[in-house]
């Protein structure tokens, strides 16, 4: 559990029966689910369940096709002004980093608060150092993506979706393409920003991390959710038979 | 040790790379006659070459009859341009000196030995050349590449903008410089583009032809992948229209048809070339640029979107920048492709480089120097093939940095 109990109950995020098809495949049906301002959310899944499609309706990088979703009072539509304020309250984290590798790491950071925000450059530049020593590399600062390694580029998109002072992050496996070594130095920062009371949606298979920050756990299976708890409940006593095989699974080695 | 058991390092100090080191001797036994075969190979090739060598050599030293060159050498460079008049391509050229002075001192700090050499050529032309104002035009204009050079070192942060300034700048003022203003002026009185030709002529359609066809090529690259079906078909259209005919027709249409679709209004002849190159040149650089736009993961995208970016600005931001890059050496070619083309404007009766070597072959006195005129122009035309992959080359390295 997060250290600090979220103060407002009222919803940051309400999905209601979200559906999304690729083709005819039916990928979600009927995700409903709310989230408090601070909580931390972990999704959880087998390959091909739907999480990383939710997660990404959240800020329309997929567009859902029936239900409701409201980010922070605003409901997703074909608005494209709505779109785009719900994107500047949303970071994103991605599976394969997803920097810009034609740019610094600091203008990586700073690109969008310049452009999208208007800041000045000094203002820019000065929040992306304080987020770079926050996530512990200010001295790779004038580097390119391409000179560091995974754990070091992971850390940098978080600083870069940081430096837009979103109100909930969304992290798609965020360490699921970084060697062993490298995912403790990514989950730390992640724990540490937990404990600062962002809201945080997380997929992961990463059952520690979860243990430790998420309030709610929620599972998902062919596109349903089939199981949600907090992670005492998900770990002790899971109700679903396919959530225990699931976690039989990943947690045997 | 029994054969079993692998071996296990007990040091991890680091060793240096095995090192090979050749005398003469043993690089010659290695690299040239390694075998027999390899030996008898060496030998026949190097009599072919020494043979081939002293021929030309024999030919240009002693036969080639070079007073052609010299004495049309203001034809090959200008075509016939008026004399009183030529003060203002050398400003031109020594406005260029300086602006590439600038831009070495400030990009091409590295290379000191390229810059030197750069430097001194005005001065060693200056030396040899036998004409006085050409003389005094050339150490003009290596001194302005020395000042420009100079003042990058004194006044970077400065220079760095006055050179990008400079250079927005420097093609209409090139134009008015070379095409003067109107009849009345009496610094600039216009010069009619049926006198303009030779180098002059070929590097004007050159630049005119990369600088328009290259925004034209990207707009037309993003247009055909644009999701409005309108503009898309267009674009398709028009690329694959002006792919599926040669230059020469194109040439052609430009020459006959803009004065019928503008009618009233009577384009010169030279700009009509223009146009017919802009147009050609931009359905080939489409196709590139957009080789180079799909090459760029749907993770740019993406992470640019997620940030709130619109898409103009990952565009323009995220996707072009990285997208030309991947495309550096195929526009490069390409340029370099154009720059050659350009002699086909012979066909709609300008008289560019290749152009100028034909009427200088048809003068009584010089009747059958073929080869001492196309052997210059071949130079020439080698000279800048070879200095524009160089600078592609340069600016590749320059922006790979990191990568």
């Amino acid at each position: 559990m997060s250290a600090n109990i979220p103060s407002t109950t009222d919803p940051i995020i309400i999905c209601r029966d979200v559906h999304k098809w690729y083709g005819n495949y039916h990928a979600l049906r009927g995700i409903t689910m709310e989230v408090r301002r601070g909580e931390v959310v972990v999704v959880f899944g087998p390959s091909g369940s739907g999480k990383s499609t939710f997660i990404r309706t959240i800020n329309r990088l997929e567009e859902h096709q029936r239900g409701q979703i409201i980010v922070d009072g605003i409901e997703l539509t074909h608005d494209v002004r709505n779109i785009e304020r719900i994107r500047m309250e949303t970071g994103m984290v991605f599976q394969q980093f997803n920097l810009f590798p034609h740019l610094t790491v600091i203008d990586n950071i700073t690109l969008a608060p310049i452009w999208v925000r208007r800041w000045t450059k000094a203002q820019a530049e000065e929040i992306a150092m304080q987020l770079l020593k926050r996530v512990g590399i200010p001295e790779q600062a004038r580097k390119y993506p391409g000179q560091l390694s995974g754990g070091q580029q992971q850390r940098v998109a978080i600083a870069r979706a940081l430096a837009m002072q979103p109100k909930i992050m969304l992290f798609d496996e965020p360490t699921s393409a970084l060697d062993p070594e490298m995912i403790k130095e990514v989950l730390d920062v992640m724990v540490e920003l937990a404990e600062s009371g962002m809201t945080m949606i997380v997929v992961t298979h990463e059952m520690g991390f979860a243990r430790a920050v998420a309030d709610t756990m929620y599972f998902f299976d062919q596109g349903r959710i089939v199981e949600s708890g907090t992670p005492d409940q998900m770990f002790s006593d899971p109700r679903e038979a396919r959530t225990k095989l699931f976690l039989s699974q990943i947690l045997s080695h | 040790m029994s054969a079993n058991t692998p071996t296990v390092s007990k040091t991890a100090e680091p060793l240096p790379p095995p090192t090979e080191r050749y005398s003469v001797v043993r690089w010659l036994h290695k690299n040239l006659f390694s075998t027999w075969y390899n030996a008898l190979l060496t030998v026949v090739m190097l009599a072919l070459a020494a043979l081939l060598v002293r021929g030309v050599l024999e030919w240009a030293l002693t036969q080639a009859r070079w007073e052609v060159i010299s004495a049309n050498l203001r034809l090959f460079m200008v075509g016939q341009y008026p004399v009183t008049a030529l003060w203002r391509i050398w400003a031109c050229v020594a406005l260029l000196a300086f602006l590439i002075g600038m831009s070495w001192g400030i990009w091409g700090r590295m290379q000191r030995g390229g810059a030197v050499a750069f430097g001194a050529l005005p001065f060693i032309l200056a030396i040899i050349t036998s004409d006085e104002p050409s003389r005094v035009a050339l150490v003009i204009t290596g001194i302005a590449g020395i000042v420009g050079y100079a003042l990058s070192w004194r006044w970077g942060a400065v220079v760095q903008r006055v050179s990008i300034i400079g250079w927005i700048l420097y093609f209409p003022i090139l134009f008015v410089l070379v095409s003067g203003l109107d009849a009345a002026d009496s610094v600039l009185p216009p010069v009619p583009t049926n006198l303009w030709g030779g180098l002059l002529l070929t590097l004007l359609l050159t630049v005119v032809g990369i600088v328009f066809s290259f925004p034209l090529g990207v707009l037309l690259a993003l247009g055909r992948q644009s999701k409005l079906p309108v503009i898309n078909w267009l674009c398709v259209i028009y690329i694959e229209l002006i792919r599926g005919v040669p230059f020469i027709s194109v040439l052609f249409m430009a020459q006959l048809m803009l004065p019928l679709f503008l009618p009233g209004i009577t384009i010169d002849r030279v700009v009509r070339a223009m146009a017919g190159v802009i147009i050609f040149s931009a359905a080939y650089l489409a196709e590139n640029v957009r080789g180079g736009l799909q090459s760029i993961p749907r993770g740019q995208h993406e992470a640019a979107r997620a940030l709130g970016l619109s898409p103009w600005q990952t565009t323009l931001l995220i996707v072009l920048p990285q997208a030309l890059r991947a495309v550096i050496p195929i526009l490069v070619g390409q340029f370099i492709a154009l720059f050659k083309d350009t002699s086909l404007v012979v066909i709609v009766g300008l008289l560019d480089l290749m152009g100028i070597a034909r009427t200088v072959l048809a003068q009584p006195d010089f009747l059958g120097l073929q080869a001492e005129v196309y052997t210059f122009v071949a130079f020439v035309y080698g000279v800048f093939c070879y200095l524009m992959s160089a600078f592609s080359q340069r600016l590749e390295a320059h922006l790979h940095i990191g990568r």
